[in-house]
């Protein structure tokens, strides 16, 4: 995989609100260029709203998100998801699709390319998530294991410089966990710039850079892996990591 | 002759159903079949802008969509055809000058079928999981492009057995554009039968025509039913598990 130049992602102060109800309270998130930062946390904490607010799929109230250190918000956002590869808890491949159509919409589409270029391209992502030879059959026709790694193929199709993780194997059975947590590790070490927001502790140790734990839409405490699971700071961490560990 | 052959004479005279056979055939089937495609088509169109106009952000546009629909889905079929078609009438022959009510019956049916049309698939795209558009949205496509790709196309498939039934509602509601008057060579299914029915004041002329919309309408409700089973079941093909060992790409990439 080629290595990517720019990537660095930070959010400043971000704060959102849905109504009375305060989603994220002042967040503050940094990701290097080339490293995984996960994000870890219970339920309802904001750690999926957070992930939406930072490519703008919901527009943050306050804060500002900076990619390789210049601010994007004013940006067209649709330009800026197009920098910004994400993939889902319900992997939401378009049903009504092939595979390779999944995976080469995008490229038709947006980066203009022909239907053959796109089709190679589609291939070759198809190739490196080891599923070309499903390109022509049906998402519904896959598992929740190959439908997520087709997910993967579809997002890495753009040439991402970041890439989000919203509890990507949180929806699949157990037994297929593992390849895309592989799949996500071969990633991070290719030297993608990840955000991951996991249930995974094992992955969140041992594959990300730093980790971040949220709780009630603020930062609560974050840093490398081995102080956050080995030396936790705050109560909150504490039992959090005692209720999942 | 006693209460029975009576009946069957009036119900089931062959020669009077024959009799009738050639206009049905030549006049009436083309121009049913003709006023049900148009405004089918012209509905359908009508039908998809109301449904985008429904699920609009935009206030005014929805209220317009709200408007249209419960007027033209909440009054009979006939009193719409009649008000176009007598009211429009004088209009059409000024802009045209075509005494012709023909075009009228079509205008009518078309805005009652675009009102039912609408609703279908504004309830087809609302159907669609929240997650299509979410994701078509963090690949960089625009609201609109999403609607349109990814969208849009799963919400009709979804209701293409109610567009079916809407087009069924059609073949027989053109019947009624006999109220507006229509010129021979224009009559369709119903008024030839009905026209052959006082001729011969004999009801059997109905009758056939009545077999004739049976033939149209009796296979589309089967479609319905076969297109229904196939978008629930899907085609016969089976999800394979995952094979834990072929599936792992094994890059052994050095982080970089």
């Amino acid at each position: 995989m080629k290595t990517i130049e720019s990537g660095t992602l930070t959010g400043k102060g971000l704060h959102l609100s849905f109504g009375t109800n305060r989603v994220l309270r002042g967040i503050d998130l940094h990701v290097e260029r080339g490293t995984t930062a996960s994000v870890i946390g219970p339920s309802g904490s904001g750690k999926s709203t957070l992930l939406r607010v930072l490519n703008r799929l919901i527009e943050p109230d306050q804060g500002d998100i900076l990619l390789d250190g210049r601010s994007v918000l004013k940006d067209n956002p649709d330009e800026l998801r197009r920098r910004i590869g994400m993939v889902f808890q319900q992997f939401n491949l378009f049903p009504h699709k092939t595979v390779l159509d999944n995976v080469s919409l995008a490229l038709r589409k947006l980066r203009r390319m022909s239907a053959e270029e796109a089709r190679e391209k589609a291939l070759a992502q198809l190739d490196l998530v080891g599923l070309r030879h499903k390109a022509d059959a049906r998402p519904g026709n896959l598992s929740g294991g190959q439908q997520q790694r087709v997910a993967i193929a579809r997002a890495l199709a753009m040439d991402p410089e970041v890439m989000f993780f919203d509890e990507a194997t949180s929806a699949l059975d157990p037994e297929l966990v593992k390849g895309v947590l592989a799949l996500m590790a071969d990633l991070a070490s290719a030297g993608m710039t990840m955000v991951v927001v996991t249930h995974e502790m094992g992955f969140s140790r041992n594959v990300s850079d730093t980790v971040t734990f949220m709780d009630g839409g603020v930062v609560v405490e974050s840093g490398p892996p081995a102080s956050i699971f080995d030396d936790p700071q705050t109560p909150r961490l504490r039992s959090f990591l005692s209720d999942v560990l | 002759m006693d209460a029975f052959e009576q009946l069957g004479k009036t119900f089931f005279d062959w020669e009077a159903m024959v009799a009738v056979l050639p206009d049905l055939l030549t006049v009436g089937l083309p121009n049913t079949l003709l006023l049900a495609l148009a405004s089918g088509i012209i509905g359908t169109i009508a039908g998809m802008i109301l449904a985008i106009m429904g699920i609009s952000r935009n206030r005014v546009l929805r209220w317009i969509a709200r408007i249209y629909t419960d007027i033209f889905r909440g009054l009979p079929a006939v009193v719409i055809i009649l008000l176009i078609g007598l009211g429009l009438g004088p209009v059409l022959r000024e802009i045209t000058g075509s005494t012709s009510p023909y075009p009228l019956g079509i205008l009518a049916l078309s805005l009652i079928a675009s009102a039912y049309i609408g609703e279908i698939f504004r309830s087809g795209i609302q159907s669609v999981e929240k997650g299509q558009l979410e994701a078509s949205r963090a690949l960089g496509f625009s609201y609109g492009s999403s609607m349109q790709l990814v969208v849009v196309p799963q919400g009709v498939r979804r209701v293409l057995p109610a567009l079916v039934n809407q087009f069924i509602s059609l073949i027989k509601e053109s019947s009624l554009i006999y109220f507006i008057g229509l010129v021979a060579s224009e009559r369709e299914l119903f008024r030839v039968g009905n026209d052959a029915a006082s001729n011969t004041g004999n009801l059997s002329p109905l009758i056939a025509a009545g077999v004739f919309y049976l033939c149209l309408t009796i296979p589309l409700t089967h479609l319905v039913n076969f297109i229904d089973t196939r978008l629930r079941v899907g085609r016969k093909q089976k999800p394979e598990p995952d094979d834990p060992a072929a599936m792992i790409p094994t890059s052994g990439g050095v982080r970089a």
